[in-house]
């Protein structure tokens, strides 16, 4: 039964234009022709009661996309919506997690219902303008989101006095450079202020002091593009689609070792060994080794573990992992994976942003010593080395960098000790073997 | 007290004001949690991770360590700082923080007083895990005052910081990323900004060290004496760091009345001039032309007979605003006992019109703490950051808390906070004040009065007026009358309508003092119509400009330089000359002095001797001598004690300093801080006179005395706008069909200085700002006074 709903419901949220014709899906045009900013027309018209949105929102259960799974109902809640003031909402669209391509094909192939739904989501907080941090690396979805934005400034769906109905939003584009860190939701704020992208301590959180120092409210790409559909068809609806305190469909970027490596919206809760299937199987048709099912920043699972686990929060972390950002790198028997972690490890010393000291300093050396174990010189102790300086950092930084940067090694030590110690040993790989 | 709660901090219960930091709590009870970003006159960064402590709130465990000194308390607070979770997440931050550190303490000048060595005492480890290459950093060369070695920085960004947020200006900041991520000038530049040097301070490693004191002794081996330091008006607390005889640097002390945990550059690095080599050692005497060395007795013996043969109508006395208390009073005494009232410390000021409508004892108005919580400041003729840099830190508090800062100047200043500045020559800021007057309704003397009436206010001025009243009516706005309104040609006229705006705007009055202890001066009766304990004087003795006149015979010339410390050094210098008999008492030999004075006396310079200032806020600030003057120079109130003797004067069996101090406080225990005006601030308008140029002659930072003017690093300190020269309008220049570059001949009175022109848009039109107190500049007239320029064809 499950696997038929999956068909059916498949790319009904923030996919729902995919059906469309490839040239022209991200078009004003197209987006209306499914009945796109029909809900903002009606809070336009309307006016409900914020509240009665947020509620909505809250049933709905949707988790926010960007990897940390907050209620995005109850985040909007948090805002002061009355006090005097400008307030903001921005879309967080830096996707940079590796194994993350979600938000990059909303972009493209759905900008429009993003902007309807940060236009919803500002009505929502009380804020009049909204900013959307974009990867600088995104070329095409850059100017796919910013010719969305021309089409339905000139459509008059954003601006000033929207339709004659006192309601204003203004929305802009923000081109990030490059940095990994900018996707932390602060690091974020700072960035657009034109500061060195760092995380802020918290509290204050941006609900109280945001972007200019003004309530904010910072929510992932896919998030906010859930919200029209949400309105549209209830929030029942949506949290039915996926299983309690698990709603929704959900992206998920699958890469790595499959034969057809995609981006898939589907429920809440479908099987891994669906999602494996619906990329094709295992590259080559070897056999599983191991999934990373949340982008680099969580734990890996053991492939035989994995084909048992559902695709929802409660399940994963069941299984010791994170749904994270929904990027799931499948990892093929015959891998080295003291080269994965080393990779994994170079991409955290790369981007730490070097603000707190125990990220700063001992994200290079567990790359440096990993390092030294791929050119053969790594020494037994090491391994307890390894996992005591992933230790130290873990749950010791101001931002989540320093656990995404511990996590991979402690669960890769945990998993996989026996490839580590057999390099150490050998001064080559097990996989060579 | 209704809204203080209870934590807890390894079992001892502790009071705490609500949004308080652990680290507060902890520091006021004495509880030591380690810290390296953390400094509480800084906004919390809360990236170093070393003050994590274990803790939990209403019995709910946090679940991860937290920063002590960015977790607030709250009601059911408990915090363990020593518990294994505490300690091993401290562990964990120090060894992160010492693998790429270089550990090069036997070289490192920090060595023996670094933050971090003393924190990995207690928790580091002794070997270490780390095998891999350590990190080494380009160094950057930040100026003459502040070392680096950058390899050492633990990137705690406290001089990034201060810089945001005490200083005014971002000179330092981090570029760069991760293990990347570095601490410099973004472009290579100097650090110039007055308070610079408090980075070595704060840097808690051997990053940022100080540079003239770098690799010339070790903490250990140094002697600490607190002193007060002998620049501006506000007196920092400082402690002199001393070893075998010698000020080797200077530290600030906390006081939060005073200087809060600051220093300026100035105060810092000035004890480099005390090992100038043109120090003064021996007692000398011109005979016939040339100089020899005498003794002490011959000297002093010499001195009292021509003082005592001398006419005392004839007779002058001016004293450096920048001696002791105790010397002042000392001095003023002699002059007195032989019935000279010729007295006087106002060096930097020409017009003395006003001195019978001077308050007793002009001082601050307000105390530099109140002065942070103005709420409208208006600033009348003062380069404030360079006039006094800490005061200026105090003001820029006011303007960011909110406070409406007016500046009525001949210069535009360069201000690192939000301020209206009203730019215009000086016969325009009489303008500007008779606007803001006219607006406030405010009323003064006849000539005040006839340009109140003339003025027709702008927009700008309404406002500062409106500023002004609104803040007075609150009881938070204050008038400040700086060094450039006391060297105005009509400083009376100055007085006179800052005194109106300050009565009928409801403001406080306050007047910059030019100097460590132009306060003491008046309190101890160096001023020709001041008794000890600032007590108006029946008979009325010459000022300056009367002593200075060119009729004086018998001239004591007391710590300071002719050719550099008078307001027109040309005139003052030629009436020295003029005189018969010049006793120059001073620290340090120069041309000038060499060539004006008949004898010259060695006094103790600045930590040589005990004394006491009395600052901008009327607190007297008694300091020991730390370091024994130099040869045969002696503290400049002992000296005076035995020409006292000599000259048979009563009562000058003094045993100590501390005695003449105490005579004088006797005196004063009813001196007033009152700058409530004792009559009309009534002249008619000089400045106003003449179409020419006006020279506006501000003093640059490192030229405002004679030990500043000897301390090399300092002089090698960048003066933008300081500079000899001649810095005119653009317009002003095209006008008078100058060009950047070309030479002019600056002439004041019959004589002048060949000067170079820069365009500068920060002076007004009709002035030519040409700064004093520099060499070169001594052929110069009035600081501001008409000049003309005429271009020198073939330089």
């Amino acid at each position: 039964m499950v696997e038929s709903q999956n068909t059916q419901n498949q790319n009904s949220v923030c996919f729902r234009t995919m059906h469309l014709d490839e040239a022209v899906r991200h078009t004003l045009e197209s987006y209306r022709g499914i009945g796109g900013y029909a809900q903002w027309e009606r809070i336009l018209r309307e006016r409900p009661d914020p509240n009665d949105l947020i509620e909505e929102m809250k049933i709905s259960n949707l988790r926010g996309r960007g990897g940390a799974g907050f209620p995005t109902g109850l985040k909007w809640s948090f805002m002061p919506r009355n006090a005097p003031g400008q307030k903001y909402i921005v879309c967080n669209s830096d996707e940079g997690e590796p194994g993350t391509c979600k938000d990059r094909d909303i972009l493209r192939y759905n900008p429009h219902q993003l902007i309807e739904g940060m236009a919803i989501a500002g009505y929502c907080i009380g804020a009049t303008a909204g900013y959307n941090y974009i990867r600088g690396e995104f070329y095409e979805p850059i100017a796919r989101f910013e010719g969305a934005l021309e089409e339905a400034y000139a459509a008059g769906l954003i601006g000033k006095d929207i339709q004659g109905s006192g309601i204003d939003f203004d929305c802009y584009s923000h081109m990030g450079a490059g940095a990994y860190i900018c996707g932390e939701e602060t690091a974020l704020l700072e960035s657009i202020e034109g500061k060195k992208g760092q995380p802020r301590f918290k509290p204050p959180f941006p609900a109280q002091y945001g972007l200019f120092g003004k309530p904010t409210t910072i929510n992932n790409t896919e998030s906010l593009a859930s919200v029209p559909v949400i309105l549209e068809k209830g929030g029942k609806w949506f949290l039915e689609q996926g299983r309690p305190n698990n709603g929704g469909l959900k992206l998920f970027s699958v890469s790595g070792h499959v034969n057809n490596p995609n981006n898939f919206e589907v429920p809440m809760g479908t099987p891994f060994r669906a999602l494996l299937e619906m990329s094709g199987g295992v590259k080559d048709g070897k056999a599983l080794k191991a999934v990373i099912p949340g982008g680099s920043s969580v734990p890996v699972v053991p492939g035989d573990l994995m084909m048992d686990v559902d695709m929802d929060y409660d399940s994963i972390a069941k299984a010791g992992s994170m749904l994270g950002s929904g990027a799931v790198i499948v990892i093929a028997e015959g891998t080295c994976m003291v080269k994965v972690l080393y990779n994994l490890s170079h991409f955290y010393m790369h981007e730490s942003c070097g603000q707190c000291t125990p990220c700063r300093e001992g994200t290079g050396w567990l790359a440096r010593v990993l390092h030294r174990i791929l050119d053969g010189e790594g020494r037994l102790e090491d391994l307890g080395l390894l996992d005591s300086v992933a230790g130290r950092i873990g749950g010791r930084t101001i931002c989540a960098l320093g656990d995404a940067a511990a996590m991979p090694v402690q669960s890769f030590l945990k998993h996989y000790r026996h490839e580590f110690a057999y390099m150490i040993e050998h001064g080559r790989s097990m996989m060579a073997a | 007290m209704t809204d203080k709660l209870n934590i807890e901090i390894d079992g001892r219960v502790c009071e705490a004001a609500p949004g308080e930091m652990i680290i507060a709590v902890a520091d006021r009870e004495g509880i030591s949690i380690p810290r390296f970003c953390y400094h509480k006159k800084l906004s919390i960064a809360a990236n170093c991770r070393m003050c994590l402590v274990e803790a939990e709130q209403g019995g709910r465990p946090f679940p991860k360590p937290v920063p002590a000194c960015a977790t607030p308390v709250g009601d059911g607070l408990k915090v363990w700082t020593r518990s294994p979770k505490a300690i091993e997440a401290q562990r964990g931050t120090m060894e992160f923080l010492l693998i790429n550190h270089p550990l090069d303490c036997p070289i490192c000048d920090q060595g023996g007083e670094c933050e971090l060595q003393d924190v990995a005492m207690g928790y580091g480890g002794d070997v270490s895990r780390f095998a891999e290459r350590k990190r080494v950093v380009k160094d950057e060369d930040l100026g003459p005052l502040i070392a680096t070695e950058m390899t050492r920085c633990i990137h705690c960004t406290r001089c990034v910081r201060f810089g945001a947020e005490v200083a005014g200006v971002r000179e330092l900041g981090a570029t760069g990323r991760g293990e990347e991520m570095r601490i410099g000038t973004f472009i290579a530049q100097t650090v110039e900004h007055e308070l610079s040097g408090n980075v070595i301070d704060l840097c808690p490693v051997g990053a940022l060290t100080s540079k003239p004191y770098r690799f010339t002794a070790r903490p250990w081996e140094l002697t600490m004496h607190d002193s007060i330091a002998p620049h501006d008006g506000l007196g920092s607390n400082i402690r002199l760091h001393v070893r075998r005889n010698q000020v080797m640097r200077i530290h600030p002390r906390d006081n939060e009345a005073v200087n809060e945990t600051w220093i300026s550059d100035r105060d810092r690095f000035s004890y480099a001039g005390l090992y100038s080599e043109d120090r003064l050692t021996k007692p000398m005497l011109k005979q016939d032309g040339s100089w020899r060395e005498v003794e002490w007795t011959d000297a002093l013996t010499l001195v009292a007979e021509r003082l005592k043969a001398a006419d005392a109508a004839d007779t002058g006395w001016l004293m450096a605003p920048n001696a002791t208390l105790e010397e002042l009073y000392l001095a003023a005494r002699v002059a007195r006992g032989l019935g000279c009232a010729n007295i006087d410390h106002r060096l930097r000021q020409q017009d003395f019109r006003g001195d019978a409508a001077d308050p007793l004892l002009p001082w601050l108005g307000v105390t530099a703490s109140e002065l942070e919580r103005q709420q409208a400041i208006l600033l009348i003729g003062s380069d404030i950051r360079h006039e006094q840099p800490l005061l200026a830190h105090r003001i820029r508090k006011a303007a960011l808390a909110g406070a409406q800062v007016v500046c009525v100047n001949p210069i535009k200043l360069e201000l690192n906070h939000p301020a209206t500045q009203l730019m215009g020559s000086p016969a325009q800021m009489l303008s500007d004040l008779a606007a803001i007057a006219k607006v406030l309704g405010a009323r003064g003397s006849s000539a005040a009065n006839d340009l109140i009436g003339a003025a027709e206010p702008t927009d700008a001025q309404t406002a500062a007026a409106a500023a002004l009243r609104e803040a007075g009516g609150q009881g938070g706005g204050v008038v400040l009358l700086g060094a450039l309104a006391i060297a105005h040609p009509d400083f009376t006229l100055v007085k006179g309508l800052a005194h109106a705006i300050a009565a009928a705007a409801e403001c406080r009055i306050g007047y910059l003092p030019a100097a460590a202890n132009s306060l003491g001066a008046y309190l101890a009766g160096a001023h020709p119509d001041r008794l000890p304990g600032a007590k108006p004087s029946e008979t009325k003795g010459g000022a300056v400009a009367e002593i200075l006149d060119g009729t004086s015979k018998t001239l004591v010339l007391w710590g300071f330089e002719p050719d550099r410390d008078l307001i027109d050094t040309a005139a003052g210098m030629e009436a020295i000359g003029k005189a018969d008999f010049v006793v120059a008492c001073s620290a340090f030999r120069s041309a000038a002095l060499d060539e004006m004075a008949d004898v010259l006396l060695p006094i103790s310079a600045f930590a040589e001797t005990s004394g006491t200032f009395v600052n901008a806020n009327g607190t007297w600030q008694r300091f020991q001598g730390a370091v024994a003057p130099p040869g045969e120079a002696r503290p400049g109130w002992k000296v005076l004690r035995v020409l006292g003797n000599l000259l048979d004067l009563e009562g000058f069996e003094y045993r100590d300093g501390a005695e003449v101090q105490a005579e004088l406080a006797a005196l004063c225990t009813d001196s007033p801080l009152d700058n409530a005006p004792r009559g009309d601030f009534d002249a008619s308008p000089a400045s106003a006179s003449g179409s020419g140029l006006m020279r506006v002659g501000t003093i640059p930072i490192y030229a405002a005395d004679p030990l500043v003017r000897r301390s090399t690093p300092l002089q090698q300190m960048p003066m933008p706008r300081c500079e000899l020269a001649v810095y005119l309008h653009p317009q002003q220049a095209a006008a008078d069909s100058l060009g950047p570059g070309d030479i002019v001949y600056a002439q004041q009175g019959h004589q002048g200085a060949r000067l170079r022109v820069i365009l500068d848009d920060h002076v007004p039109m009709g002035c030519a700002r040409i700064s004093g107190a520099l060499a070169g500049s001594e052929s110069l007239g009035p600081l501001v006074g008409p000049v003309s320029l005429e271009r020198v064809k073939n330089p």
